[in-house]
């Protein structure tokens, strides 16, 4: 068991021909992504990588049955990817691009909800499964199969954690990068609630950032719905308040989203928080005994 | 990036919302003309910068001659202003507007973000406009009005008019107010708009709607398709280093410590500030070199770190994703080589063949202290820095 990716999903990818997708697609094919195919748009026909290319989503997804796309295509042609990938009938979508437009993500995100369609992403490192199926840029080498579940809105964060895990024989169920933009397709809830039902994961590592008041709502769901340990760390103690523009931005986060507030909310949810990013392995250790 | 309060006032005009007859000025001589092709026997200077606070900071003033305009412009032209909102360096003033006087029955606030939990835009209005609206909001949240757009349908004139009521607005305000909610939910759209701010919105003596104030952020990822606000944009706004980082795709924002930091990834970067400061060290500067930590990077990197003179120490922490480390140590050294680097720099080098890239470094004969872990990385730059404060 694991969350949202195993050795049987099927993955295609959109912007298959591009330098990112190419890349990042001969990478997961090596570590054993069962990559069934990829999109782009006037090159249908052609084989790339052993694999066919399609014109359309939909023409991959009725050709190749894919469980999950993921997408490297441009930031500004991310929001048509979505709603096409989400209009095509695949149930999974990884979106690692970097830069989209906070309203198309507006619209993408209520589209996916809508059509029961899990976006992950964007700005994200992706998803993986040790040892089974890696979607996205994260070095596979640092990933071990074993009992902890990772989630987090900061790529080279993950791979710290990742790292202390593997390095403490702990290894992880599955990893995923909710990306650090303020409209991400899944939240911390969404993926906790992942993590709690599955049975492979024991413990869970969740990283968060300053800003947003996403970790306070994380805390408030594992304090009624998480019975599994949760180690926590926040980034950002030191960064500075920063240059403001009006009181638009305060009145709507209540004055919420700094890291003290962060770690406090959690702490009162019952979460071991970690202060210092070398302390997670440790931290882990310590409430499961392991 | 931000808009100045003038440019912000041009955009609501072309939405057809009131605003009052302006211009704005960059020399004396020009806003004492400008009060008198203006005309009236009053009007409002206000110095333009990317802050809020400007009235407490003698940054707005109600003048009875163009004169008098013009000795304001002279006044604040080439001085930085000091906020609440600023840093304590000021932003500088590069432009005054000058405005016809409006008269005040009532402020009200008129605001809208991007809400990340609700994942909508949101407008919020409140009878209690002014200064102290952010007091208004923690203390009696419920005189903060609220209207969500859906995303897919838009901003609809219920909920315009459903704000107005609940306002207290009467008669032909309630139309007044629909048009001005309407016209700003499409310049949001319109124009990428991360936030938007009318604050005070005023109620006239006449008992029409009024746009006193502006303030516009628009979303940096949407800057490419924003071409007209891309033309708005005030360098002179810009803190220098970080202006000067973003055109390498460095993420630089400056700090008062005294150890350099490079580091690969915001989320780690921030996490190797506050490591630092949890070994009694203090950070002199975040800096996201991002995934592509090339040596071209890494020296500009480099450069712009020095640049600060505090800075006693410098700590390099990459974590090589699909990078090689031995590359990214090989940029290290090209980079402290061109520079010159005279001050210890402390190098952990993670993930893809970083025991290779450890190597590489310990052989260059170069001041770089190789580091085995990011607490072992801290401790050696708070030490090599002069100890812990």
């Amino acid at each position: 068991m694991s969350i949202l990716v195993d050795k049987n999903t099927k993955v295609i990818c959109q912007g298959f021909t591009g330098a990112q997708g190419t890349f990042h697609s001969e990478q997961a094919i090596e570590y054993g992504t069962k990559m069934v195919g990829g999109v782009t748009p006037g090159k249908g026909g052609q084989v790339h990588l052993d694999l066919p290319v399609f014109n359309t989503v939909r023409e991959a997804f009725d050709e190749t049955g894919a469980d999950a796309s993921v997408i490297y295509v441009p930031a500004a042609f991310c929001k048509d990817s979505i709603l096409e990938a989400a209009a095509s009938g695949i149930k999974l979508i990884v979106c690692i691009t970097e830069g989209i437009p906070t309203l198309d993500m507006l619209v993408a995100k209520e589209k996916c909800d809508q059509l029961g369609v899990q976006l992950i992403g964007p700005n994200c490192p992706g998803v993986i499964t040790p040892g089974e199926c890696k979607i996205g840029i994260m070095p596979g080498h640092i990933h071990k199969p074993g009992r902890v579940g990772i989630v987090s809105r900061s790529g080279t964060l993950t791979y710290e954690a990742v790292k202390q895990t593997t390095d403490h024989g702990f290894g992880q169920s599955s990893c995923v990068g909710i990306g650090g933009d303020p409209i991400p397709g899944s939240n911390f809830i969404d993926i906790l609630s992942l993590f709690q039902q599955d049975e492979q994961t024991e413990a869970i590592v969740m990283i968060g950032e300053i800003g947003g008041t996403a970790e306070e709502e994380a805390a408030a769901y594992i304090k009624a719905n998480v019975s599994k340990p949760v180690v926590a760390y926040i980034a950002g103690v030191t960064a500075p308040p920063g240059k403001r523009m009006g009181h638009a931005g305060a009145i709507i986060s209540g004055g919420k989203g700094t890291a003290d507030e962060k770690f406090a909310a959690l702490q009162d949810a019952g979460v071991k928080t970690v202060r210092s990013l070398a302390e997670i392995g440790n931290g882990l250790s310590e409430i499961t005994g392991w | 990036m931000n808009l100045h309060e003038y440019q912000a006032k041009q955009l609501f005009a072309e939405y057809g919302l009131p605003v009052s007859e302006g211009i704005a000025v960059d020399t004396a001589a020009d806003a004492t003309a400008a009060a008198k092709k203006i005309g009236g026997s009053k009007w409002v200077v206000k110095a333009q910068v990317h802050a809020g606070g400007r009235g407490k900071a003698g940054g707005v003033k109600l003048v009875d001659t163009p004169e008098e305009a013009g000795a304001f412009a002279e006044q604040w032209l080439g001085k930085n202003m000091v906020t609440y909102q600023t840093d304590a360096g000021g932003q500088p003033v590069s432009k005054i507007l000058v405005e016809t006087c409006t008269d005040i029955a009532q402020e009200l606030y008129l605001g809208a973000v991007i809400d990340r939990s609700s994942r909508r835009i949101v407008f919020m209005a409140s009878v209690e406009g002014g200064v102290e609206i952010e007091k208004v909001a923690a203390e009696t949240p419920e005189k903060i009005l609220k209207a969500t757009i859906d995303p897919l349908t838009g901003a609809q004139p219920y909920q315009a008019r459903d704000l107005a009521f609940r306002l207290g607005l009467k008669g032909g305000q309630i139309k007044q107010f629909t048009n001005l909610f309407l016209g700003l939910a499409k310049l949001f759209q319109d124009m990428d708009l991360a936030l938007l701010e009318i604050n005070p919105l005023v109620i006239t003596d006449e008992g029409n709607l009024h746009c006193l104030d502006g303030k516009i952020n628009i979303d940096g990822n949407a800057m490419y398709r924003q071409p007209k606000l891309r033309e708005m944009h005030d360098p002179s706004q810009d803190d220098e280093r970080e202006a000067q980082a973003a055109e390498w795709e460095l993420n630089y924002v400056a700090l008062d410590g005294n150890i350099g930091c490079m580091v690969n990834g915001a989320g780690l970067a921030m996490g190797t500030m506050d490591i630092v400061q949890l070994h009694g060290g203090s950070p002199a500067n975040f800096l996201d070199v991002g995934g592509g930590a090339t040596k071209e990077r890494v020296t500009e990197a480099f450069k712009i770190i020095l640049s600060d003179e505090n800075v006693a120490a410098v700590l390099v922490n990459i974590f090589g994703g699909i990078v090689r480390c031995d590359l990214i140590a090989e940029g290290v050294i090209g980079a402290v080589n061109e520079v010159g680097v005279e001050v210890p720099v402390v190098v952990r080098l993670e993930g893809n063949s970083a025991e290779l890239g450890r190597d590489v470094l310990k052989k260059s004969g170069l001041n770089i202290i190789a580091a085995t872990s990011l607490s072992d990385a801290a401790e050696k730059v708070v030490a090599a820095a002069g100890g812990a404060e």
